[in-house]
């Protein structure tokens, strides 16, 4: 096997940060159950306490704010599902929900159920052929009857081509309507500043190990006011939206992950998207036709993720050259939902006017804290043979 | 040897990529995506294209120690398999799929995206065995277990194809191979065989039929006549229906000597079914188009054919005429049905195979 990993798959996960690691095995041995009222719960309560106002403080929001869950894909559940039933059953004409067409499946998925299940009327809104929301396709649907819409969910980044967002005008919009306002936001913290009350949206999702924290634990960050019905019932431990013994440990690891990742931010991301440029740049001298997906790379970090780097490669199956470029050590994704390991032609870039063709001769490199120079290097080294390797396999 | 395995997730392909790692061969896995609704195909143990048989290679792989991926066929496995399976039928003609997926999936598509990886070869759990014989040809043998050969599906290979090709499991039996698994730690050891058309998810052919053929169906309905024209039932697709059939005729009456009947031929067109008795189906003379030679074609040749997937193989004299092949066969057969492949043999060497396009009966 290959002497060294290339990992440049960090929108999928990236390595726990050592003070996570740290903040999370010292409570690996701790007995008490936070709801316990004995000195060992009480114990274990202050940890989650703590931990829940440290990442308050590094987002923006109060703590009563923070509703802890077992991930990204609960956040979203819980935010779509429990603010529109809330918001449904106090007004029956709020039947719609408007998102754009270039969310997770996280989001997609449960849209789609509830509009298969429920009869609930699911507009995905078109971005351009960046990626980006068009801002006005969103002002048209919710002008054109306001009182229907129960809730609008728009991603702070787009996962697989990196794009941001315009959640300042959603918001805006939003606001004249008194429209409650989602975003995921799980690929932006750590890459971009976030600020929760700054940004004016209802409710977030974000989890930990995309930042540099433990599987298993996210939250989705809510304001006080908005009423959200839970998903899962039992003892009611997160404000009563969320049931379930809290993790104490995983928390504790969540919450310094999110302290150095928004700390870190600026460097992070000056670092990281220079590595990036770097990446694409050279990629593009080595395979003149390879073209990058998404926002234009730009060093302010206002359009796109910094370390994203969506590539296209014509005449190539995406599939054919992350398989060579994973014999050499270099890891990377498709960018595609895989159910059943089925490739499917990635919606996002369908939604962004590619066709199935170019949707499936795409690449996503993502960089993230662990990225160095070398492994821009190796990849640049490794491109060339392996895309000419790729062409030969689809002819 | 770069070694592409393609791994159904069955117990075959799983022995044979362990055995071509422990050759030491650098082995990839695959698992070829052959629906992009997965769904759609038969579930459980019986097929290869499920989400359970996907995980089943996938852990094969991890237990073998090689990477493992999925590619996705679907597309041209719809356009090179399926489309022409309802073709055929729909023709009044009977394919046989495993051989055309052998033909135009396995062993070209997967194998022409391989060779460009820079792979050397394709590794299958397939039952047969290569030889290199004195001319430097690959040869194609038959199996040592008799139950399983499975050199007839393979029968369309050419030269250049098997070149490519390996099968670890042609000097094995079934029984040992799954022990060989169960010792292995492959946990897919008891896993039943498959055996029915991977893509007709509830192996109720022509119910599949009739709902995918749409316009495509040649008739909705017909007679079922006797030999004299006697109308004898009626059918609701010649499409159903195959040369030799006995079951699921549904006659009301019996015949006057109260032997059982059997489709002797599908009109399409006219949408007739035409029944009788069994020695009625006797064919001596049978023409094959569309011939495959796994080496050079022979001119005339005294030997073997098998006529279907596990049939027998009957003595015949094959003549080759450029693309049109007669074989006459020593001894009648029954219930040959045009859409099937002749594959010919010369003991237990594949000389090659033909469609069969027509036959002639026993006057």
């Amino acid at each position: 096997m290959q002497e060294r990993t290339v990992y440049l798959d960090h929108a999928a996960t990236t390595p726990m940060v050592p003070a996570a690691v740290e903040a999370m095995t010292a409570h690996l041995l701790d007995v008490g159950n936070p709801s316990s009222l004995h000195a060992s719960g009480r114990h274990a309560r202050r940890v989650v306490e703590e931990s829940r106002e440290t990442i308050a403080r590094a987002l923006g929001c109060r703590p009563g704010e923070v509703v802890f869950t077992s991930g990204g894909t609960e956040a979203d559940n819980l935010a779509i599902k429990g603010i529109h039933w809330a918001r449904l059953a106090e007004d029956p004409r709020r039947t719609r929900i408007l998102a754009t067409a270039i969310e997770h499946h996280a989001v997609l998925d449960p849209l789609d159920w509830l509009r298969d299940s429920e009869g609930v009327d699911v507009e995905l809104l078109p971005v351009d052929d960046k990626g980006r929301l068009v801002v006005d396709a969103l002002r048209e649907a919710v002008e054109r009857d306001p009182a229907s819409v129960s809730l609008i969910s728009v991603m702070w980044a787009n996962n697989e081509v990196g794009t941001l967002q315009p959640v300042e005008d959603v918001v805006a919009i939003a606001a004249e309507h008194g429209i409650p306002v989602h975003t995921d936001a799980i690929q932006a913290i750590g890459a971009v500043p976030v600020d929760f009350a700054a940004s004016g949206v209802d409710a977030l999702s974000l989890t930990a190990h995309k930042l540099g924290g433990p599987y298993g634990v996210g939250a989705l960050i809510v304001r006080r006011e908005v009423v959200v019905t839970p998903l899962v019932h039992g003892g009611g431990q997160e404000r009563d939206i969320r049931s379930g013994t809290i993790d104490t440990p995983a928390i504790a690891g969540f919450a310094a992950a999110v302290e150095l990742a928004v700390k870190h931010q600026p460097e992070h991301a000056a670092r990281v998207g220079a590595l990036r440029d770097d990446l694409v740049r050279r990629v593009i001298e080595v395979v003149p036709d390879a073209h990058l997906h998404g926002g234009a790379l730009d060093p302010t970090g206002a359009h796109r993720l910094p370390g994203n780097a969506h590539l296209g490669f014509p005449g190539c199956e995406g599939d054919s050259l992350l398989m060579l470029l994973d014999a050499r050590g270099i890891e990377t994704s498709t960018g595609s939902a895989c159910s059943a390991g089925v490739p499917q032609p990635s919606h996002v870039l369908l939604a962004m006017g590619r066709d199935a063709e170019a949707a499936r001769h795409s690449l996503r490199f993502s960089l993230g804290h662990t990225s160095t120079q070398a492994d821009v290097d190796a990849v640049v080294e490794a491109i060339g043979p392996c895309v000419e390797r790729a062409r030969a396999a689809k002819r | 040897m770069k070694l592409l395995a393609a791994m159904s997730g069955g117990v075959d392909s799983a022995v044979a990529a362990a055995r071509a790692a422990e050759a030491g061969h650098d082995v990839t896995g695959i698992h070829l995506a052959l629906s992009r609704n997965p769904a759609s195909y038969r579930s459980g143990a019986r097929g290869c294209c499920t989400i359970e048989d996907a995980n089943d290679a996938r852990r094969a792989a991890d237990v073998i120690g090689i990477p493992f991926y999925v590619w996705d066929l679907s597309d041209r496995f719809h356009e090179d398999v399926v489309e022409d399976f309802m073709d055929e039928y729909a023709a009044g003609r009977t394919p046989n799929p495993c051989l055309r997926c052998n033909e135009k999936i396995k062993f070209a598509a997967v194998l022409d995206r391989a060779l460009g990886l820079g792979f050397d070869a394709v590794a299958t759990g397939h039952y047969a065995q290569l030889r290199t014989g004195a001319d430097g040809l690959i040869e194609m043998h038959r199996a040592v277990d008799d139950g399983k050969d499975q050199s007839y599906v393979l029968g369309v290979l050419d030269q250049d194809q098997l070149r490519h090709a390996l099968f670890p499991l042609g000097g094995s039996t079934k029984a040992a191979v799954r022990a060989e698994a169960a010792e292995r730690g492959l946990l897919v050891a008891d896993k039943p065989d498959s055996h029915d058309i991977c893509f007709v998810a509830n192996g109720d052919t022509p119910g599949w039929l009739r709902e995918k053929l749409g316009d495509r169906a040649p008739n909705r309905g017909g007679a079922i006549l006797d030999e004299s024209g006697a109308e004898l039932g009626t059918h609701t697709g010649t499409y159903g229906f195959t040369i030799g059939q006995r079951k699921g005729l549904r006659l009301g009456r019996p015949a006057p000597d109260g032997k059982p009947r059997f489709v002797l031929d599908i009109e399409p067109v006219s949408g007739t079914v035409t029944v009788g008795p069994r020695e009625r189906l006797a064919v001596r003379r049978l023409s094959g188009i569309r011939p495959r030679w796994c080496g050079s074609p022979p001119a005339r040749l005294e030997g073997t054919v098998q006529l279907r997937a596990h049939g027998d193989e009957h003595r015949a004299v094959v003549t080759v005429t450029g693309e049109s092949v007669e074989v006459e066969l020593l001894d009648p057969a029954y219930g040959i049905a045009p859409g099937q492949a002749a594959v010919i043999y010369e003991g237990t060497r594949v000389v090659g195979s033909a469609t069969i396009a027509s036959t002639e009966r026993v006057s």
